[in-house]
C-alpha cells in the first residue's frame, strides 16, 4: 500500500491535507451542501415545491401506451459513455423505475441492452423492484435485461439490430452517448418509434435534438426523478438547484459589471 | 438492516471521495488509488456474471430457433475464437488474435463508424428545414459554420472564417455553457441526493 511506503520513508513528500489549489471548490461545493440541506428542511417543515412541466417526461406515459397499443415491445439504453458512478446513469436509472413500473402495470415488454455488466445487474434489480411495486413480479423478464459488449461500435450494433428486427414502439435513449447516439436515434427514427432521450454531453443533445421526438435538456435528466415520482425531498433538491442557479447568475452579472468598470481586475477568476 | 447497511456505506464512500479530491497529501492519495483498485476487482467480477448472462440468453435464443438465431451464433463464436487465439497464439505482433483484431474486429467497427456520416446527412436534411424563422435562422448559421470552417471560406470572403469564429465563440457557447452549468449543478445535486440517502432507486426504491 502507497501509505506504509509513504510512511517508512522519511524523505517521501507527504503533501497537505487541503490543496489550496482546490479551495474554491470546496467553498462552493459545501455552499450548494448548505442549499440543498436548507431545502430540505424547508420540505420538512412543510413548504411546498413545485416542477414546471417537462414534456419529455410527460411523454413518458404516451410512450408505454403507445407500446402497450401496438403489442409492441420498449427499447431502453443507457448509452455507451457512463458506468455506475456517473450521476447521469444514476439518473437514468431513476426514470428506468418509473418506465418499468407501467410497463409491468400494462405488461408491455421491456428490453433493455447494456454495456456495462454493473448497469446490468442494477438495472435487474430496479426493475424487479418496479415490476414487484406495479403488483405484477410474474411480469419481470430477467433475461430481456442483458449485457451486450464494452466495444462501444459492437454495442451500437447489436442495439442497431435489435431495433431494427424487433421494431419497438417507443424507445428511450437516456444516460451518457458519444458517437453511438446518432447511429441509434436515427435507426429508431426510421422504423417510426417515438423516441425520448437526453443525456450530459452537449455535442450529442444537438443529435438527439433533430432526431428524437422528445429530448430532455441539461437539468431536466437530473430533475426527473422527483417529477416523475413526485417525492418531495427530491423535489427539494431540485429547488436548491434553481436557488444556486440564481447565484451563479448573480455572480456572472456582478463579475461582468467589474469587467467592465476595472478591466484590470481578476478576483472572479479561479 | 437490508438497506440500512449499503446506505451506511454509500455516506461513508461518498464522503471519502468527496474529502479526497480537496486533499494532496499521500493518504489520501492511497484511500483514492485503493479504492479504485478495488473497483477494478469488482468491476472484473461483474463481468464474468454479464458473460455468463450474455452466453445463457445467446444459447436460449438459438434452442428457441428466433428469427436471430445466425446472429446469436456468431456472437458466441466471436466471443469463443478470440480469447482462444489469444490463448494459443498470443498477443504478439503477427499473431493470429493480432491478425483478427485489426483485420477483422477492427474494420467492422470502422464500417459501423462510417455509418455515422450518412445518419448525419440525413438527420441534417431533416433538422435544417427552413419551416419557421428560427428553423431559417439555424439552417443560414450553419451554412455560414459549414463554408466558414473549409480552406476555401477564405477566398470567398476574409470575413467568413471570422464569422464563424464569432458564431461557435459567442453564441453557440454562451447557450452551450447553460446548458453545462444546468447539467453539471444536475450531476452534483443527484450525486448529493445519493450520498445523503434521498435517491434510493439503486436500492430498489426502499
Amino acid at each position: 500500500m502507497a501509505v506504509s511506503a509513504a510512511a517508512s520513508d522519511g524523505n517521501v513528500e507527504t503533501g497537505s491535507w487541503l490543496n489550496i489549489d482546490t479551495l474554491p471548490t470546496l467553498i462552493f461545493s459545501l455552499i450548494s451542501l448548505l442549499i440543498v440541506l436548507y431545502a430540505i428542511w424547508s420540505v420538512k417543515s412543510g413548504r411546498k415545491f413545485t416542477i414546471r412541466e417537462i414534456p419529455g417526461l410527460k411523454a413518458v406515459d404516451e410512450a408505454v401506451g403507445r407500446a402497450t397499443e401496438m403489442g409492441s415491445s420498449i427499447l431502453y439504453t443507457p448509452g455507451w459513455g457512463g458506468d455506475i458512478q456517473r450521476p447521469t446513469t444514476i439518473a437514468s436509472m431513476n426514470i428506468l423505475s418509473s418506465v418499468a413500473t407501467r410497463t409491468a402495470e400494462y405488461d408491455c415488454r421491456l428490453i433493455y441492452p447494456t454495456h456495462d455488466p454493473v448497469i446490468m445487474a442494477v438495472a435487474q434489480e430496479v426493475v424487479k423492484e418496479s415490476s414487484i411495486k406495479a403488483g405484477h413480479p410474474e411480469r419481470y423478464r430477467a433475461d430481456d435485461i442483458f449485457y451486450i459488449s464494452s466495444s462501444q461500435f459492437g454495442y451500437a450494433a447489436a442495439v442497431d439490430g435489435i431495433i431494427s428486427r424487433e421494431k419497438p414502439a417507443s424507445i428511450f435513449l437516456l444516460g451518457t452517448f458519444e458517437a453511438e447516439s446518432l447511429i441509434l436515434a436515427e435507426t429508431g427514427n426510421s422504423i417510426g418509434s417515438i423516441q425520448i432521450a437526453g443525456t450530459d454531453s452537449t455535442i450529442q443533445l444537438a443529435f438527439f435534438i433533430v432526431a428524437c421526438d422528445y429530448t430532455l435538456i441539461g437539468e431536466e435528466l437530473f430533475a426527473a426523478s422527483g417529477y416523475l415520482s413526485g417525492n418531495e425531498s427530491i423535489l427539494s433538491s431540485v429547488k436548491a438547484q434553481d436557488i444556486i442557479k440564481i447565484l451563479i447568475s448573480l455572480f456572472i452579472i456582478v463579475a461582468m459589471i467589474w469587467a467592465t468598470i476595472d478591466p484590470s481586475s481578476t478576483w472572479w477568476v479561479f | 438492516m437490508r438497506t440500512k447497511i449499503p446506505l451506511v456505506v454509500c455516506l461513508a464512500f461518498g464522503v471519502i471521495m468527496f474529502a479526497q479530491y480537496f486533499s494532496n497529501h499521500t493518504i489520501a492519495r492511497a484511500v483514492y488509488n485503493n479504492i479504485l483498485e478495488w473497483w477494478q476487482i469488482i468491476f472484473a467480477f461483474t463481468l464474468f456474471v454479464g458473460v455468463a448472462a450474455f452466453i445463457k440468453n445467446n444459447l436460449k435464443s438459438i434452442s428457441r430457433g428466433k428469427k436471430d438465431t445466425p446472429y446469436k451464433i456468431v456472437s458466441l463464436i466471436g466471443l469463443a475464437l478470440m480469447p482462444l487465439l489469444a490463448i494459443i497464439g498470443g498477443t504478439r505482433i503477427g499473431s493470429p488474435f493480432l491478425w483478427s483484431f485489426e483485420n477483422m474486429l477492427a474494420p467492422m467497427q470502422a464500417t459501423v463508424f462510417s455509418l455515422l456520416a450518412f445518419f448525419v446527412a440525413s438527420a441534417s436534411f431533416r433538422g435544417f428545414r427552413a419551416r419557421t424563422v428560427s428553423a431559417t435562422i439555424l439552417l443560414l448559421t450553419a451554412l455560414i459554420v459549414l463554408i466558414g470552417r473549409i480552406p476555401l471560406a477564405e477566398m470567398i470572403s476574409e470575413s467568413l472564417p471570422k464569422t464563424t469564429f464569432w458564431i461557435q465563440s459567442y453564441p453557440s457557447m454562451a447557450a452551450r455553457r447553460a446548458i453545462l452549468i444546468g447539467i453539471g449543478l444536475g450531476s452534483m445535486t443527484t450525486a448529493l441526493r445519493v450520498i445523503l440517502g434521498i435517491e434510493r432507486t439503486y436500492l430498489r426504491g426502499e
